[in-house]
């Protein structure tokens, strides 16, 4: 597995360029052996990566949602989430794992822990 | 309770009705610690809504759902039931009613609401079995029981009652024939106008009559077998329910020595010739009247109970009966005289085609009466005119001949100026008075909420509409109700449908964010509500000039496949009018090998459907099947069902399949509000179910009937039928008119069976029907919408672009 920087003791991978990432949409990013991240561009050099399923057992795949400003709502239950903290709007519950993502350039990197997970040790 | 039990008068209440427990409702919430209540119900039950038993008995409502007060309702308010106990015997000089049990229990004020019973009609054979009355739940449980062995069964009486265990045993499926002694229906309510409209809506319910007919016998060994008519006739039947009326329950007070007539003769606050007993409901009588109808009960418990309480009150005075039959699909009223007598004006209106009447009925230049059927709108506004015996005025009569419903200057002013102490909800006795407070107690803004709170409009609904009215009184301005506020297009604007499509047509707007943005949304970015709503409005007005944004789509139109649960995705290529070919199907097999689908599924709509496909392979199963899209995602033509048709029926009077092709070939990829599903019959057997699509068509032998704003799905609804052509030509032009007037003028997610019932059919065939003009303009702007329409997964084939944007996932090692 190639990591590409270390920053606050976390790993960063290099998922690709943003043009790759379309405007205004998510796209899945496999890194392996992780879990499935959504990559959210929502303007030109402004992206988010979240896990992509919302935690509920009936939640979709997040990077398929409707993007509203720093919010994706999720396509298979319509309910509403902050890209910044993850954080299920009401009258839903629940939180999303949120990964930290760095612009190098025109490289998109992804952390490969959730930024916003109690930390573990 | 802290108060010494033996201080309080004891007042014992027989029969566990309605009528007598709301007495005792009445007395709780005037005086609770005043008396010490027993109550002796003979049913072995809690006390239960008996107007509901036609529900029971149709299976609508369960028994616990018609359940006034419960036995902790009882416990709560120290109230002692003797429930499955009879009372046999009142001594009125020690003041001791006995019971079944072998018990007594003394009374202070003893109140009898026994109630009434079937008029069992005198003739030999009446004691058989098979024979019952429609009066409580055993009666309900043996209709059921008899349901499921016999086939055929007599109601003798055609009455409120007799009509409604009519209906609720021909739902049970049985075979039900109505035998009544006169030649109206309902002859106590309705004229003879209203009775022959009635019964012909309900013959064609499945219902028979006969009329004019005495029963005379009742022959059969051990159960009924037959009815045998004083004119020699006779009707073979399994089973027989009586509802030839009822008989006030007088015995328990005649043999006491009560002064009885046909019920127990009472003053005007309910108190029998024995001041210390009273009786109120069905079974007494008040200056010569018994009543059979609830509404007149809470009237009388509202006097009695203040009595009782020793709080001032008018004295009862009688009622004004009204009677509304809700029977599903007929709609009657009637209230005060409605029969045409010397001395009274009539003011009448018939309409054969819709099947309405409305009769009022004037003495003196004063409203005295009224029927109304199939629209029943006004009865709240004529009930309390008739009540009142209101003048007439020019403005009430323009009001009454009008076309438009009694409103007003003021939709409110009826509601406004009703008294709190009014009952709203005949079935639950509910006033507008305890709506109000329900209201502002506890925050309420919906009807629904309403309805569990109070029980007001919970049984058959007729009220529903006053309720809301109460509503709309009590909140004002913080009314958010369906009529009166503009519906906008979701949370994120103030603007409505019509300003948003105004500004995109007015200003040229070929963006979604433009027109957010220009209507200033407060929601800058909107939501899912609004931005697929937008994005296909835009498309409906500028067809020439659209481009498609994906990011305002719902993932199914972004993508051009129906997301699943577990994330992956089905495929529905088309099968034009449903017909597919050997060569077809071997490749569909194929691709389905190739890319491990989990299930090939065969559709409702005459296609197959390969579900648990991957997004990334999405692409690659639509090139190597080689088909169009079927749309089955979308908010779009969907599907053209066809049946076999002349091609090879030996029924078929037209070629059902030929034209369903060219139907489906012709409108395909046509943005619509809602789906839209298509049918195509080559004979009136309508195998391909034209009734429930939204259109539908039914060849003949002479032309095409074209059926429209049909529904199979989440609301059932027939299609009406739209108009009949004789040629093909016409048919596609009545098609595309119709689509494209849909287009323009339906709600974004607006299925066609909603959107029929907002425009009106009349105005729908005026446009594209009658004025040939207008469809001729309809046709032309549906073929432009037409044109510069793609095959979307051809599309995503030649891009390798889009499929890099919206089916890859990236690997990252």
């Amino acid at each position: 597995m190639e990591i590409v920087k270390i920053e606050n003791q976390v790993s960063y991978h290099s998922v690709g360029n943003v043009e790759d990432f379309p405007l205004h949409l998510g796209k899945v990013v496999h890194i392996e052996g992780g879990p499935e991240i959504a990559v959210f561009r929502v303007a030109e050099r402004t992206l988010y990566a979240l896990e992509n399923r919302t935690g509920h057992k009936k939640g979709g795949p997040l990077a398929e949602g409707l993007v509203s400003g720093e919010y994706v709502y999720c396509p298979l239950r319509d309910c509403k989430i902050s890209l910044l903290t993850g954080e299920v709007q009401l009258p839903d519950t629940g939180r999303v794992s949120v990964y930290p993502l760095r612009l190098d350039g025109d490289v998109v990197l992804v952390g490969e822990r959730a930024a916003n997970e109690a930390s573990e040790g | 309770m802290g108060m010494e039990m033996t201080n309080r008068e004891k007042l014992v209440l027989i029969g566990n009705g309605v009528a007598g427990m709301n007495t005792i409702e009445q007395i709780m919430k005037l005086d609770p610690d005043k008396y010490e209540i027993t109550v002796i119900g003979k049913e072995p039950h809690p006390n239960y809504n008996r107007i509901q038993l036609s529900y029971l008995l149709e299976g609508s409502k369960t028994f616990d759902e018609m359940i006034l007060n419960d036995y902790s309702w009882y416990e709560r308010n120290g109230v002692t039931l003797c429930a499955g106990i009879a009372a046999e015997r009142i001594d009125l000089a020690s003041k001791f009613v006995h019971m079944s049990d072998g018990t007594t229990v003394s009374y202070d004020r003893l109140l009898i609401a026994t109630g009434s019973k079937p008029f069992m009609l005198p003739i030999p054979g009446i004691d058989k079995e098979g024979i019952v009355g429609f009066r409580d739940v055993q009666d309900c449980e043996r209709m059921k029981a008899a349901a499921s062995t016999c086939r055929k069964a007599a109601v003798i009486g055609g009455g409120l009652l007799g009509l409604e265990a009519a209906k609720g045993l021909l739902k049970l499926g049985m075979e039900v024939t109505v035998v009544h002694l006169f030649s109206d229906l309902m002859e106590r309510q309705l004229d003879t106008t209203a009775s022959t409209m009635l019964r012909a809506e309900l013959e064609g319910q499945g219902l028979r009559f006969l009329m004019n007919k005495k029963t005379v016998e009742i022959s059969g060994d051990e159960r009924v077998k037959s009815l045998r008519f004083e004119d020699g006739t006779e009707l073979e039947t399994d089973f027989l329910v009586m509802a030839a009326g009822i008989v006030p329950d007088t015995a328990l007070a005649r043999e006491c020595g009560l002064e009885t007539a046909r019920g127990i003769i009472v003053n005007d606050y309910m108190q029998t010739s024995d001041t210390h007993v009273y009786a109120v409901g069905e079974c007494n009588q008040h200056r010569g009247v018994s009543y059979g109808l609830v509404a007149p009960l809470f009237e009388q418990g509202s006097v009695l109970a203040k009595h009782l309480c020793g709080v001032p009150t008018e004295p009862y005075q009688g009622s004004v009966v009204s009677t509304k039959l809700k029977i599903s699909g007929v709609d009657v009223f009637s209230a005060g005289e409605f029969q045409d007598a010397p001395g009274l004006d009539v003011i009448r209106t018939q309409d054969n085609w819709s099947k309405t009447y409305k009769k009022v009925l004037l003495r003196d230049n004063r409203i005295v009466g009224c029927v109304l059927f199939g629209d029943v709108h006004d009865s709240a506004q004529l009930f309390k005119w008739v009540k009142a015996e209101e003048a007439m005025t020019r403005e009430i009569h323009e009001q009454l001949t009008g076309s438009a419903h009694i409103e007003g200057a003021d939709p409110l002013a009826f509601v406004t100026a009703m008294p709190a102490d009014e009952i709203v909800c005949g079935c639950n006795g509910v006033t507008k008075g305890m709506i109000v407070q329900a209201i502002t107690d506890q925050g309420l803004s919906t009807v629904d909420e309403i309805k569990a709170c109070t029980g007001a409009s919970r049984s058959c609904g007729g009220c529903k509409p006053m309720v809301e009215q109460i509503l709309a009184l009590t909140l004002g301005d913080r009314y958010e109700g369906s009529k009166n506020a503009v519906e906008t297009l979701c949370g994120c604007t103030t603007h409505s449908r019509e300003d948003v499509i105004a500004a995109i047509r007015d200003k040229r707007l070929t963006h979604v964010r433009e027109v957010m943005n220009v209507l200033e949304w407060h929601n800058p970015e909107g939501c899912t509500k609004c931005r697929p709503a937008i994005n296909y409005y835009i498309g409906m007005v500028w067809p020439e000039v659209f481009e498609d944004e994906k990011d305002s789509r719902f993932v199914n139109e972004r993508l051009h496949a129906n997301i699943q649960k577990d994330g992956t995705y089905s495929v529905v290529p088309r099968m034009y009018g449903g017909v597919t070919t050997p060569e077809q199907l071997r490749k569909i097999a194929d691709v389905a090998d190739k890319y491990e689908v989990k299930m090939v599924k065969v559709t409702g709509g005459q296609r197959l459907d390969l579900l648990g496909v991957k997004k990334e392979d999405l692409p690659h199963v639509w090139e190597e099947l080689g088909m169009p899209s079927g749309y089955a995602y979308a908010k779009a033509i969907r599907t053209v069902k066809t049946c076999v048709g002349s091609t090879f029926c030996r029924f078929g009077t037209q070629d059902s399949i030929s034209m369903g092709i060219l139907l489906e070939k012709k409108f395909e990829r046509l943005w619509m509000p809602a789906k839209f599903k298509m049918a195509v019959n080559g004979c009136p057997r309508n195998c391909a179910e034209a009734e429930i699509k939204d259109f539908g068509i039914i060849g003949n032998d002479g032309g095409w009937e074209i059926y429209v704003g049909g529904n199979g799905g989440v609301k059932l609804r027939a299609a009406d039928l739209l108009c009949k052509v004789k040629t093909d030509e016409e048919l596609i032009e009545l098609a595309g008119a119709f689509i494209q007037f849909y287009r323009e003028t339906g709600k974004y997610g607006e299925r066609t069976s909603d959107w029929i019932e907002r425009i009106g059919l009349q105005a729908i065939i005026q446009e594209i029907v009658d004025n040939l003009e207008r469809r001729k303009e309809l046709v032309e702007r549906i073929e432009q919408a037409l044109q510069g329409l793609h095959d979307p997964w051809k599309e995503v084939v030649e891009q390798e672009g889009l499929q890099h944007q919206l089916y890859e996932t990236l690997q990252v090692k």
